[in-house]
Protein backbone atom coordinates (compact mmCIF):
# COMPACT_ATOMS: atom_id res chain seq x y z
CA UNK A 1 0.00 0.00 0.00
CA UNK A 2 0.95 3.45 -0.91
CA UNK A 3 1.46 6.94 1.49
CA UNK A 4 -1.41 7.46 3.35
CA UNK A 5 -3.74 10.47 1.84
CA UNK A 6 -5.63 10.95 5.10
CA UNK A 7 -4.20 10.29 8.54
CA UNK A 8 -6.49 10.96 11.47
CA UNK A 9 -3.96 11.49 14.69
CA UNK A 10 -5.70 11.74 18.52
CA UNK A 11 -8.93 13.16 17.35
CA UNK A 12 -11.32 14.12 20.06
CA UNK A 13 -14.76 15.46 19.36
CA UNK A 14 -17.34 17.04 21.51
CA UNK A 15 -20.79 17.47 20.64
CA UNK A 16 -22.20 19.38 23.93
CA UNK A 17 -20.57 18.10 27.35
CA UNK A 18 -20.28 14.34 25.31
CA UNK A 19 -16.64 13.37 25.18
CA UNK A 20 -17.53 11.53 21.50
CA UNK A 21 -14.79 10.88 19.71
CA UNK A 22 -11.91 10.51 22.34
CA UNK A 23 -8.53 9.75 20.51
CA UNK A 24 -9.15 8.13 16.55
CA UNK A 25 -6.27 7.69 14.79
CA UNK A 26 -6.55 6.25 11.36
CA UNK A 27 -5.22 6.16 7.89
CA UNK A 28 -6.47 5.89 4.44
CA UNK A 29 -4.20 4.40 1.67
CA UNK A 30 -4.26 6.68 -1.73
CA UNK A 31 -6.29 4.14 -3.78
CA UNK A 32 -7.28 1.79 -1.38
CA UNK A 33 -10.77 1.07 -0.05
CA UNK A 34 -10.47 1.47 4.49
CA UNK A 35 -13.37 0.10 6.16
CA UNK A 36 -14.46 1.83 9.42
CA UNK A 37 -16.26 -0.91 11.54
CA UNK A 38 -17.18 -0.99 15.10
CA UNK A 39 -20.66 -1.54 16.81
CA UNK A 40 -23.78 1.37 17.05
CA UNK A 41 -22.85 4.49 18.80
CA UNK A 42 -18.99 4.13 19.05
CA UNK A 43 -18.59 7.06 16.98
CA UNK A 44 -17.91 5.85 13.10
CA UNK A 45 -20.18 8.90 11.52
CA UNK A 46 -19.02 11.36 14.05
CA UNK A 47 -15.51 10.55 12.72
CA UNK A 48 -16.85 10.99 9.42
CA UNK A 49 -18.37 14.25 10.19
CA UNK A 50 -15.37 15.66 12.08
CA UNK A 51 -13.18 14.91 8.56
CA UNK A 52 -16.07 17.13 6.98
CA UNK A 53 -15.61 19.68 9.70
CA UNK A 54 -19.69 19.64 10.27
CA UNK A 55 -18.07 18.67 13.98
CA UNK A 56 -15.02 20.47 15.21
CA UNK A 57 -12.37 18.22 16.62
CA UNK A 58 -11.00 20.05 19.92
CA UNK A 59 -7.54 17.93 19.77
CA UNK A 60 -5.31 16.04 17.59
CA UNK A 61 -5.15 16.40 13.44
CA UNK A 62 -6.80 15.53 10.57
CA UNK A 63 -4.05 15.46 7.47
CA UNK A 64 -5.23 15.43 4.06
CA UNK A 65 -1.88 15.06 1.94
CA UNK A 66 -0.29 15.88 4.62
CA UNK A 67 -2.18 19.30 5.02
CA UNK A 68 -4.54 20.28 8.28
CA UNK A 69 -7.99 20.45 7.04
CA UNK A 70 -9.01 20.49 10.37
CA UNK A 71 -8.56 24.05 10.94
CA UNK A 72 -10.54 24.69 7.64
CA UNK A 73 -14.00 25.67 7.34
CA UNK A 74 -16.88 22.62 5.77
CA UNK A 75 -16.74 24.26 2.13
CA UNK A 76 -12.91 24.62 2.16
CA UNK A 77 -12.47 21.07 3.17
CA UNK A 78 -14.60 19.78 0.54
CA UNK A 79 -12.55 22.00 -2.24
CA UNK A 80 -9.71 20.34 -1.05
CA UNK A 81 -11.60 17.44 -3.20
CA UNK A 82 -13.07 14.83 -0.37
CA UNK A 83 -16.29 13.51 -1.78
CA UNK A 84 -18.64 13.63 1.21
CA UNK A 85 -22.09 10.61 1.00
CA UNK A 86 -24.02 10.94 4.61
CA UNK A 87 -25.56 8.23 5.99
CA UNK A 88 -28.95 10.44 5.74
CA UNK A 89 -28.37 10.71 1.83
CA UNK A 90 -28.28 14.37 2.39
CA UNK A 91 -30.25 15.08 -1.43
CA UNK A 92 -32.42 18.18 -2.09
CA UNK A 93 -35.51 17.01 -2.62
CA UNK A 94 -37.00 19.75 -4.04
CA UNK A 95 -34.61 20.03 -7.06
CA UNK A 96 -34.63 17.62 -9.97
CA UNK A 97 -31.91 14.54 -10.30
CA UNK A 98 -29.64 16.90 -12.58
CA UNK A 99 -30.05 19.82 -10.63
CA UNK A 100 -28.75 17.54 -7.65
CA UNK A 101 -26.09 16.50 -9.69
CA UNK A 102 -25.03 19.65 -11.10
CA UNK A 103 -24.57 21.08 -7.60
CA UNK A 104 -22.65 18.42 -6.83
CA UNK A 105 -19.68 19.28 -9.19
CA UNK A 106 -19.29 22.10 -7.32
CA UNK A 107 -16.01 23.31 -9.55
CA UNK A 108 -17.62 23.19 -13.31
CA UNK A 109 -19.70 21.20 -15.42
CA UNK A 110 -20.36 17.56 -15.67
CA UNK A 111 -17.89 15.55 -17.52
CA UNK A 112 -20.53 13.45 -20.16
CA UNK A 113 -17.93 10.61 -20.16
CA UNK A 114 -18.06 10.51 -16.43
CA UNK A 115 -21.75 11.22 -16.66
CA UNK A 116 -22.35 7.93 -18.80
CA UNK A 117 -20.41 5.38 -16.29
CA UNK A 118 -22.92 6.79 -13.31
CA UNK A 119 -25.81 6.44 -15.21
CA UNK A 120 -24.17 2.71 -16.04
CA UNK A 121 -23.54 1.99 -12.56
CA UNK A 122 -26.72 3.52 -11.66
CA UNK A 123 -29.69 3.42 -14.32
CA UNK A 124 -32.47 4.69 -12.25
CA UNK A 125 -30.67 8.01 -12.30
CA UNK A 126 -30.68 8.38 -15.96
CA UNK A 127 -35.02 7.33 -16.04
CA UNK A 128 -35.84 9.68 -13.38
CA UNK A 129 -33.11 12.79 -14.87
CA UNK A 130 -36.00 15.45 -15.06
CA UNK A 131 -38.03 14.20 -11.66
CA UNK A 132 -37.66 15.96 -8.19
CA UNK A 133 -35.38 14.51 -6.64
CA UNK A 134 -38.21 13.94 -3.46
CA UNK A 135 -39.93 11.47 -5.97
CA UNK A 136 -37.00 8.64 -5.79
CA UNK A 137 -37.45 5.64 -3.47
CA UNK A 138 -35.33 5.19 -0.90
CA UNK A 139 -32.80 2.98 -2.53
CA UNK A 140 -33.11 5.58 -5.52
CA UNK A 141 -32.16 8.18 -3.11
CA UNK A 142 -29.15 6.39 -1.93
CA UNK A 143 -27.63 5.84 -5.42
CA UNK A 144 -28.56 10.16 -5.97
CA UNK A 145 -26.67 10.31 -3.06
CA UNK A 146 -23.44 8.10 -3.80
CA UNK A 147 -23.79 9.04 -7.46
CA UNK A 148 -24.12 12.81 -6.21
CA UNK A 149 -20.19 12.25 -4.81
CA UNK A 150 -19.00 10.41 -8.10
CA UNK A 151 -20.42 13.81 -10.15
CA UNK A 152 -16.62 14.63 -10.26
CA UNK A 153 -13.35 13.25 -9.63
CA UNK A 154 -12.84 13.41 -5.91
CA UNK A 155 -9.36 12.80 -4.11
CA UNK A 156 -10.97 11.07 -1.70
CA UNK A 157 -14.69 9.43 -0.72
CA UNK A 158 -16.32 9.31 2.64
CA UNK A 159 -19.34 7.11 2.65
CA UNK A 160 -21.11 6.29 5.62
CA UNK A 161 -23.26 3.18 5.89
CA UNK A 162 -24.01 3.30 1.79
CA UNK A 163 -26.25 -0.10 2.12
CA UNK A 164 -28.12 0.49 5.53
CA UNK A 165 -31.72 -0.62 4.85
CA UNK A 166 -31.83 -1.27 1.41
CA UNK A 167 -33.50 -4.21 -0.53
CA UNK A 168 -30.91 -6.99 -0.76
CA UNK A 169 -31.40 -6.36 -5.00
CA UNK A 170 -30.11 -2.70 -4.45
CA UNK A 171 -27.68 -3.43 -2.20
CA UNK A 172 -26.14 -5.46 -4.69
CA UNK A 173 -26.01 -2.70 -7.47
CA UNK A 174 -24.73 -0.23 -4.39
CA UNK A 175 -21.73 -3.08 -4.41
CA UNK A 176 -20.76 -3.26 -7.77
CA UNK A 177 -21.11 0.77 -7.80
CA UNK A 178 -18.75 0.97 -5.31
CA UNK A 179 -16.58 -1.77 -6.82
CA UNK A 180 -16.58 0.30 -10.23
CA UNK A 181 -15.28 3.31 -7.97
CA UNK A 182 -12.50 1.02 -6.20
CA UNK A 183 -11.53 -0.32 -9.54
CA UNK A 184 -10.94 3.34 -11.21
CA UNK A 185 -8.32 3.97 -8.56
CA UNK A 186 -10.43 6.08 -5.93
CA UNK A 187 -9.55 6.45 -2.15
CA UNK A 188 -12.20 5.53 0.26
CA UNK A 189 -13.22 5.59 3.70
CA UNK A 190 -16.17 3.78 4.56
CA UNK A 191 -18.89 3.16 7.33
CA UNK A 192 -20.46 0.09 6.59
CA UNK A 193 -22.35 -2.39 8.89
CA UNK A 194 -23.16 -5.07 6.17
CA UNK A 195 -20.01 -7.27 6.74
CA UNK A 196 -20.61 -8.93 3.44
CA UNK A 197 -19.71 -5.82 1.27
CA UNK A 198 -17.39 -4.27 3.82
CA UNK A 199 -15.27 -7.90 3.04
CA UNK A 200 -15.87 -7.44 -0.40
CA UNK A 201 -14.59 -3.56 -0.81
CA UNK A 202 -12.23 -3.40 2.14
CA UNK A 203 -8.55 -3.55 1.45
CA UNK A 204 -7.73 -2.59 5.04
CA UNK A 205 -10.04 -1.98 7.68
CA UNK A 206 -10.07 0.27 11.36
CA UNK A 207 -12.52 -0.60 14.19
CA UNK A 208 -13.63 1.33 16.33
CA UNK A 209 -15.42 1.04 19.99
CA UNK A 210 -15.78 3.68 22.67
CA UNK A 211 -14.91 6.68 21.08
CA UNK A 212 -11.11 5.51 19.96
CA UNK A 213 -9.89 3.21 17.15
CA UNK A 214 -9.07 -0.49 19.05
CA UNK A 215 -7.41 -2.35 16.41
CA UNK A 216 -6.46 -1.60 12.41
CA UNK A 217 -5.31 -3.80 9.78
CA UNK A 218 -5.55 -6.06 6.77
CA UNK A 219 -9.55 -6.71 6.28
CA UNK A 220 -8.75 -9.83 4.80
CA UNK A 221 -7.02 -10.61 8.16
CA UNK A 222 -10.20 -9.53 10.30
CA UNK A 223 -12.49 -11.14 8.11
CA UNK A 224 -10.76 -14.53 8.56
CA UNK A 225 -10.39 -14.62 12.12
CA UNK A 226 -14.06 -15.25 13.83
CA UNK A 227 -12.74 -14.90 17.30
CA UNK A 228 -10.74 -11.68 16.35
CA UNK A 229 -14.10 -10.42 15.68
CA UNK A 230 -15.93 -11.71 18.34
CA UNK A 231 -13.26 -9.95 20.43
CA UNK A 232 -13.58 -6.46 18.77
CA UNK A 233 -17.21 -5.98 18.13
CA UNK A 234 -18.74 -8.46 20.68
CA UNK A 235 -20.40 -10.45 17.93
CA UNK A 236 -19.51 -12.82 15.31
CA UNK A 237 -20.11 -11.13 11.98
CA UNK A 238 -20.43 -14.10 10.06
CA UNK A 239 -23.70 -14.84 11.98
CA UNK A 240 -24.96 -11.58 12.26
CA UNK B 1 -38.92 32.88 -27.39
CA UNK B 2 -40.80 32.73 -24.33
CA UNK B 3 -39.56 29.93 -22.54
CA UNK B 4 -36.50 31.70 -22.59
CA UNK B 5 -37.85 35.46 -21.43
CA UNK B 6 -39.02 32.85 -18.81
CA UNK B 7 -35.75 31.63 -18.07
CA UNK B 8 -37.31 27.94 -18.73
CA UNK B 9 -39.61 28.32 -15.29
CA UNK B 10 -42.96 28.41 -17.16
CA UNK B 11 -46.37 28.18 -15.07
CA UNK B 12 -46.52 24.37 -15.86
CA UNK B 13 -49.81 24.36 -15.30
CA UNK B 14 -52.73 25.76 -17.57
CA UNK B 15 -54.91 26.99 -15.19
CA UNK B 16 -52.16 29.32 -13.75
CA UNK B 17 -51.46 29.94 -17.16
CA UNK B 18 -54.34 31.64 -18.34
CA UNK B 19 -54.33 33.17 -14.47
CA UNK B 20 -51.33 34.76 -15.50
CA UNK B 21 -51.64 35.75 -18.60
CA UNK B 22 -54.91 37.42 -17.53
CA UNK B 23 -53.38 39.26 -15.32
CA UNK B 24 -50.73 40.17 -18.17
CA UNK B 25 -53.01 41.60 -20.12
CA UNK B 26 -54.96 43.46 -17.89
CA UNK B 27 -51.62 45.29 -16.26
CA UNK B 28 -50.74 46.17 -19.48
CA UNK B 29 -53.95 47.75 -20.86
CA UNK B 30 -55.29 48.61 -17.81
CA UNK B 31 -55.70 52.67 -18.22
CA UNK B 32 -57.89 51.65 -21.74
CA UNK B 33 -59.79 48.65 -20.28
CA UNK B 34 -60.37 50.44 -16.85
CA UNK B 35 -60.04 53.92 -17.15
CA UNK B 36 -59.99 56.14 -14.34
CA UNK B 37 -57.80 57.68 -11.99
CA UNK B 38 -58.62 55.40 -9.25
CA UNK B 39 -58.39 52.44 -11.51
CA UNK B 40 -55.35 52.77 -12.96
CA UNK B 41 -53.43 53.92 -10.08
CA UNK B 42 -54.60 50.17 -8.43
CA UNK B 43 -52.81 48.46 -11.49
CA UNK B 44 -49.86 51.01 -10.94
CA UNK B 45 -49.83 50.01 -7.38
CA UNK B 46 -50.53 45.73 -8.07
CA UNK B 47 -47.07 46.72 -10.64
CA UNK B 48 -45.09 47.82 -7.92
CA UNK B 49 -45.98 45.12 -5.47
CA UNK B 50 -45.59 42.34 -7.97
CA UNK B 51 -41.95 43.40 -7.97
CA UNK B 52 -41.75 43.82 -4.50
CA UNK B 53 -42.98 40.55 -3.29
CA UNK B 54 -41.35 39.00 -5.49
CA UNK B 55 -38.03 40.11 -4.40
CA UNK B 56 -39.39 39.21 -1.32
CA UNK B 57 -39.93 35.52 -2.28
CA UNK B 58 -36.19 35.67 -3.05
CA UNK B 59 -35.68 35.54 0.10
CA UNK B 60 -38.10 33.87 1.72
CA UNK B 61 -39.31 31.40 -0.75
CA UNK B 62 -36.29 30.21 -2.21
CA UNK B 63 -33.69 31.07 0.08
CA UNK B 64 -35.46 30.02 3.16
CA UNK B 65 -34.48 33.71 5.05
CA UNK B 66 -37.00 35.50 7.28
CA UNK B 67 -36.36 38.76 7.16
CA UNK B 68 -38.30 41.82 8.03
CA UNK B 69 -36.75 44.48 7.02
CA UNK B 70 -38.20 44.29 3.59
CA UNK B 71 -39.91 47.53 3.93
CA UNK B 72 -36.87 49.19 5.06
CA UNK B 73 -35.42 48.64 1.43
CA UNK B 74 -38.35 49.27 -0.18
CA UNK B 75 -38.69 53.40 1.54
CA UNK B 76 -34.60 53.41 1.07
CA UNK B 77 -35.81 52.84 -2.75
CA UNK B 78 -38.23 55.80 -2.51
CA UNK B 79 -36.19 58.55 -0.42
CA UNK B 80 -33.76 57.88 -2.48
CA UNK B 81 -36.27 59.14 -5.23
CA UNK B 82 -38.05 61.74 -2.80
CA UNK B 83 -34.91 63.29 -1.80
CA UNK B 84 -32.82 63.54 -4.58
CA UNK B 85 -36.19 65.56 -6.45
CA UNK B 86 -36.50 67.36 -3.58
CA UNK B 87 -32.87 68.91 -3.22
CA UNK B 88 -31.81 68.35 -6.86
CA UNK B 89 -35.21 69.99 -8.33
CA UNK B 90 -37.17 68.45 -10.92
CA UNK B 91 -35.89 66.23 -13.91
CA UNK B 92 -35.21 62.88 -14.92
CA UNK B 93 -30.99 63.21 -13.97
CA UNK B 94 -32.82 63.09 -10.00
CA UNK B 95 -35.03 60.26 -10.74
CA UNK B 96 -31.96 58.20 -11.90
CA UNK B 97 -29.73 59.43 -9.46
CA UNK B 98 -32.07 58.81 -6.93
CA UNK B 99 -33.19 55.51 -7.46
CA UNK B 100 -29.23 54.50 -7.57
CA UNK B 101 -28.53 55.84 -4.32
CA UNK B 102 -31.59 54.25 -2.87
CA UNK B 103 -30.49 50.87 -4.71
CA UNK B 104 -26.68 51.25 -3.35
CA UNK B 105 -27.92 52.26 -0.09
CA UNK B 106 -30.19 49.00 0.14
CA UNK B 107 -27.34 47.00 -0.62
CA UNK B 108 -24.96 48.01 2.09
CA UNK B 109 -27.28 47.94 4.57
CA UNK B 110 -28.28 44.29 3.52
CA UNK B 111 -24.54 43.45 3.30
CA UNK B 112 -23.82 44.76 6.70
CA UNK B 113 -26.59 42.78 8.13
CA UNK B 114 -26.23 39.91 6.00
CA UNK B 115 -22.73 39.11 7.26
CA UNK B 116 -23.27 40.23 10.74
CA UNK B 117 -26.22 37.91 11.39
CA UNK B 118 -26.72 35.58 8.67
CA UNK B 119 -24.52 33.06 10.79
CA UNK B 120 -26.83 32.89 13.13
CA UNK B 121 -29.64 30.87 13.70
CA UNK B 122 -32.88 31.93 11.95
CA UNK B 123 -35.29 33.27 14.44
CA UNK B 124 -32.36 35.36 15.35
CA UNK B 125 -31.81 36.69 11.97
CA UNK B 126 -35.72 37.77 11.72
CA UNK B 127 -35.14 39.30 15.27
CA UNK B 128 -31.94 41.46 13.86
CA UNK B 129 -33.56 42.60 10.54
CA UNK B 130 -37.08 43.71 13.02
CA UNK B 131 -34.83 45.61 14.93
CA UNK B 132 -32.81 47.10 12.43
CA UNK B 133 -35.84 48.25 10.28
CA UNK B 134 -37.99 49.30 13.31
CA UNK B 135 -34.60 51.44 14.27
CA UNK B 136 -34.98 53.32 10.48
CA UNK B 137 -38.74 53.29 10.76
CA UNK B 138 -38.20 55.50 13.83
CA UNK B 139 -35.26 57.76 12.51
CA UNK B 140 -37.02 58.31 9.61
CA UNK B 141 -40.30 59.67 11.36
CA UNK B 142 -37.66 61.52 13.84
CA UNK B 143 -35.20 63.67 11.53
CA UNK B 144 -38.40 65.34 9.98
CA UNK B 145 -35.90 68.10 8.75
CA UNK B 146 -34.37 65.65 6.14
CA UNK B 147 -37.16 63.19 5.19
CA UNK B 148 -40.35 65.17 6.52
CA UNK B 149 -41.12 63.06 9.15
CA UNK B 150 -44.23 61.50 9.76
CA UNK B 151 -45.93 64.10 6.53
CA UNK B 152 -43.39 62.71 4.39
CA UNK B 153 -42.17 64.41 1.52
CA UNK B 154 -44.07 65.63 -1.52
CA UNK B 155 -42.01 66.77 -4.80
CA UNK B 156 -42.15 67.20 -8.37
CA UNK B 157 -41.34 64.88 -11.36
CA UNK B 158 -40.49 65.84 -14.58
CA UNK B 159 -43.15 67.50 -16.24
CA UNK B 160 -42.87 64.54 -19.13
CA UNK B 161 -44.83 61.92 -16.54
CA UNK B 162 -47.42 64.04 -15.66
CA UNK B 163 -50.97 64.50 -16.42
CA UNK B 164 -50.10 68.58 -17.46
CA UNK B 165 -48.05 67.12 -20.52
CA UNK B 166 -50.02 66.07 -23.09
CA UNK B 167 -48.50 63.70 -26.17
CA UNK B 168 -51.81 63.64 -28.57
CA UNK B 169 -54.66 66.39 -28.76
CA UNK B 170 -57.60 64.02 -29.25
CA UNK B 171 -58.16 61.08 -26.81
CA UNK B 172 -57.54 57.48 -27.88
CA UNK B 173 -59.92 55.12 -27.19
CA UNK B 174 -61.51 57.55 -24.43
CA UNK B 175 -57.80 57.64 -23.12
CA UNK B 176 -55.44 60.91 -22.83
CA UNK B 177 -52.21 60.17 -23.58
CA UNK B 178 -50.20 62.27 -21.39
CA UNK B 179 -47.20 62.05 -19.30
CA UNK B 180 -49.48 60.11 -16.62
CA UNK B 181 -49.96 57.48 -19.05
CA UNK B 182 -46.42 57.49 -19.35
CA UNK B 183 -45.46 57.16 -16.02
CA UNK B 184 -48.19 54.32 -15.92
CA UNK B 185 -45.96 52.73 -18.61
CA UNK B 186 -42.76 53.23 -16.90
CA UNK B 187 -44.08 51.10 -14.01
CA UNK B 188 -45.47 48.56 -15.93
CA UNK B 189 -42.49 48.09 -18.03
CA UNK B 190 -39.91 48.49 -15.35
CA UNK B 191 -41.85 45.96 -13.06
CA UNK B 192 -42.30 43.69 -15.43
CA UNK B 193 -38.14 43.46 -16.89
CA UNK B 194 -37.20 43.38 -13.24
CA UNK B 195 -39.82 40.35 -12.72
CA UNK B 196 -38.07 38.62 -15.45
CA UNK B 197 -34.93 39.58 -13.89
CA UNK B 198 -35.85 37.96 -10.52
CA UNK B 199 -37.04 34.82 -12.40
CA UNK B 200 -33.54 34.39 -13.95
CA UNK B 201 -32.14 34.57 -11.13
CA UNK B 202 -33.79 32.06 -9.06
CA UNK B 203 -33.44 29.59 -12.26
CA UNK B 204 -30.02 30.46 -12.10
CA UNK B 205 -26.93 27.97 -11.21
CA UNK B 206 -26.71 30.65 -8.71
CA UNK B 207 -30.70 29.99 -7.98
CA UNK B 208 -30.44 26.01 -7.55
CA UNK B 209 -27.30 26.31 -4.72
CA UNK B 210 -30.05 29.16 -2.98
CA UNK B 211 -33.01 26.40 -3.30
CA UNK B 212 -30.31 23.46 -1.81
CA UNK B 213 -29.19 25.71 0.94
CA UNK B 214 -32.83 26.32 2.20
CA UNK B 215 -33.39 22.70 2.16
CA UNK B 216 -30.28 21.31 3.85
CA UNK B 217 -27.34 24.20 4.73
CA UNK B 218 -25.41 21.25 6.04
CA UNK B 219 -25.21 19.08 3.21
CA UNK B 220 -24.90 22.30 0.98
CA UNK B 221 -21.58 23.40 2.93
CA UNK B 222 -20.37 19.55 2.56
CA UNK B 223 -20.74 19.83 -1.26
CA UNK B 224 -18.28 22.61 -0.79
CA UNK B 225 -20.90 25.85 -0.90
CA UNK B 226 -20.43 28.91 1.44
CA UNK B 227 -23.70 29.36 2.92
CA UNK B 228 -23.26 32.25 4.40
CA UNK B 229 -21.82 34.24 1.07
CA UNK B 230 -24.82 32.92 -0.98
CA UNK B 231 -27.21 33.84 1.59
CA UNK B 232 -25.90 36.99 1.98
CA UNK B 233 -25.83 38.21 -2.46
CA UNK B 234 -29.62 36.64 -2.29
CA UNK B 235 -30.16 39.24 0.66
CA UNK B 236 -28.54 41.72 -1.26
CA UNK B 237 -29.84 40.98 -4.28
CA UNK B 238 -33.46 41.12 -3.02
CA UNK B 239 -32.79 44.55 -1.15
CA UNK B 240 -31.80 45.90 -4.25
CA UNK B 241 -34.97 44.81 -6.24
CA UNK B 242 -37.26 46.11 -3.39
CA UNK B 243 -35.40 49.41 -3.50
CA UNK B 244 -36.00 49.54 -7.42
CA UNK B 245 -39.58 48.70 -6.52
CA UNK B 246 -39.74 52.09 -4.05
CA UNK B 247 -38.12 54.24 -6.49
CA UNK B 248 -41.16 53.25 -9.08
CA UNK B 249 -43.62 53.66 -6.53
CA UNK B 250 -42.13 57.37 -5.63
CA UNK B 251 -41.99 58.36 -9.07
CA UNK B 252 -45.41 57.11 -9.89
CA UNK B 253 -47.05 58.67 -6.61
CA UNK B 254 -44.95 61.74 -6.04
CA UNK B 255 -45.00 61.43 -1.91
CA UNK B 256 -43.47 59.05 0.07
CA UNK B 257 -43.91 58.63 3.98
CA UNK B 258 -43.66 56.39 6.56
CA UNK B 259 -47.14 54.93 5.86
CA UNK B 260 -46.87 54.42 2.41
CA UNK B 261 -43.26 52.36 2.38
CA UNK B 262 -41.56 51.62 5.59
CA UNK B 263 -44.84 50.76 8.27
CA UNK B 264 -45.11 47.15 9.78
CA UNK B 265 -48.25 47.10 7.99
CA UNK B 266 -46.59 46.99 4.29
CA UNK B 267 -44.35 44.24 5.74
CA UNK B 268 -47.34 42.33 7.20
CA UNK B 269 -48.99 42.65 3.89
CA UNK B 270 -45.91 41.31 1.55
CA UNK B 271 -45.53 38.60 3.98
CA UNK B 272 -49.15 37.63 3.16
CA UNK B 273 -48.95 38.12 -0.64
CA UNK B 274 -46.05 35.99 -0.52
CA UNK B 275 -47.96 33.38 1.24
CA UNK B 276 -51.18 32.96 -0.56
CA UNK B 277 -49.63 33.51 -3.54
CA UNK B 278 -47.29 30.44 -3.04
CA UNK B 279 -44.01 30.47 -1.51
CA UNK B 280 -40.54 29.69 -3.65
CA UNK B 281 -43.00 30.00 -7.00
CA UNK B 282 -42.18 33.59 -8.14
CA UNK B 283 -45.66 33.60 -10.13
CA UNK B 284 -47.18 33.42 -6.32
CA UNK B 285 -46.04 37.07 -6.35
CA UNK B 286 -47.86 38.07 -9.24
CA UNK B 287 -51.37 36.47 -8.06
CA UNK B 288 -50.55 37.24 -4.58
CA UNK B 289 -50.06 40.87 -4.89
CA UNK B 290 -52.89 41.40 -7.71
CA UNK B 291 -55.47 39.35 -5.31
CA UNK B 292 -54.55 41.25 -1.73
CA UNK B 293 -54.21 44.76 -3.52
CA UNK B 294 -57.80 44.19 -5.83
CA UNK B 295 -59.07 43.12 -2.32
CA UNK B 296 -57.44 46.08 -0.08
CA UNK B 297 -58.94 48.60 -2.73
CA UNK B 298 -62.62 47.19 -3.46
CA UNK B 299 -63.76 44.86 -1.52
CA UNK B 300 -65.54 47.87 1.02
CA UNK B 301 -67.04 49.13 -2.46
CA UNK B 302 -68.59 45.85 -2.88
CA UNK B 303 -69.49 45.08 0.78
CA UNK B 304 -71.14 48.56 0.65
CA UNK B 305 -73.39 47.20 -2.61
CA UNK B 306 -74.07 43.93 -1.24
CA UNK B 307 -75.44 45.15 2.10
CA UNK B 308 -77.55 48.05 0.37
CA UNK B 309 -78.63 44.71 -2.21
CA UNK B 310 -79.72 42.62 0.84
CA UNK B 311 -81.39 46.18 2.88
CA UNK B 312 -84.29 44.16 4.99
CA UNK B 313 -82.67 40.43 4.83
CA UNK B 314 -82.33 39.84 8.88
CA UNK B 315 -77.95 39.90 9.96
CA UNK B 316 -76.59 39.73 6.60
CA UNK B 317 -76.79 43.88 5.92
CA UNK B 318 -74.97 44.35 9.04
CA UNK B 319 -72.11 41.50 8.16
CA UNK B 320 -71.54 42.99 5.50
CA UNK B 321 -71.33 46.45 6.47
CA UNK B 322 -68.58 48.27 4.66
CA UNK B 323 -66.79 48.89 8.01
CA UNK B 324 -66.75 45.37 8.35
CA UNK B 325 -64.26 45.18 5.52
CA UNK B 326 -61.12 43.92 7.55
CA UNK B 327 -62.79 41.52 9.39
CA UNK B 328 -63.42 39.70 5.64
CA UNK B 329 -60.30 40.04 4.19
CA UNK B 330 -58.83 38.20 7.88
CA UNK B 331 -61.72 35.11 7.03
CA UNK B 332 -60.14 35.05 3.31
CA UNK B 333 -57.04 34.68 4.45
CA UNK B 334 -57.60 32.19 6.79
CA UNK B 335 -59.63 30.01 4.08
CA UNK B 336 -57.04 30.41 1.46
CA UNK B 337 -54.07 29.44 3.77
CA UNK B 338 -56.70 26.70 4.85
CA UNK B 339 -57.56 25.53 1.25
CA UNK B 340 -54.15 26.36 -0.20
CA UNK B 341 -51.02 25.44 1.93
CA UNK B 342 -48.77 25.72 -0.90
CA UNK B 343 -50.14 28.83 -1.76
CA UNK B 344 -52.27 29.26 -5.30
CA UNK B 345 -49.59 29.10 -7.74
CA UNK B 346 -48.11 25.75 -5.41
CA UNK B 347 -51.77 24.34 -5.83
CA UNK B 348 -52.25 25.33 -9.08
CA UNK B 349 -48.77 23.34 -10.21
CA UNK B 350 -50.44 20.41 -8.03
CA UNK B 351 -47.75 20.54 -5.28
Amino acid sequence: MSEPILKLEGVCTNIAQYHILQGVDLAVSAGGVTMLLGRNGVGKTTTLRTIMGLWRAHAGRVLFDGQDIAVLSTPAIARTGIGFVPEDMGIFSDLTVEENMVLAAASGPLDPARLDWIFAAFPPIRTFWKQPAGNLSGGQKQMLSIARAMAEERRLYLIDEPTKGLAPAIVATMAGALRDLKAQGASILMVEQNFGVAKLLGDTCAVMDDGRTIWAGEMRELAEDAALQERLMGLNMENA
Amino acid sequence: MLTRLLSGDGPRSLPLALILLAIFLCLALAPFLFPGTRSVDTAARICVFILLVASYDLTLGYAGIVSFAHTMFFGMGAYGVALASTHLGRGFDALVLGTLAGALAAAVFALLIGLFSLRVRAIFFAMITLAVASAVAVLVSQLSGLTGGEDGLNYQIPRALTAAQKYLDEPVLGVRINGKLLNYYLVFAASTALFLVLLRIVNSPFGRVLQAIRENDFRAEAIGYRVVYYRTIATCVSAVAAALAGSLYAIWLRYVGPDTTLSFEIMVDILLMVVIGGMGTMYGAVIGATLFILAQNYLQGLMGAAAAGLEGVPLLPGLLDPDRWLLWLGVLFVLSVYFFPTGIAGRLRGE
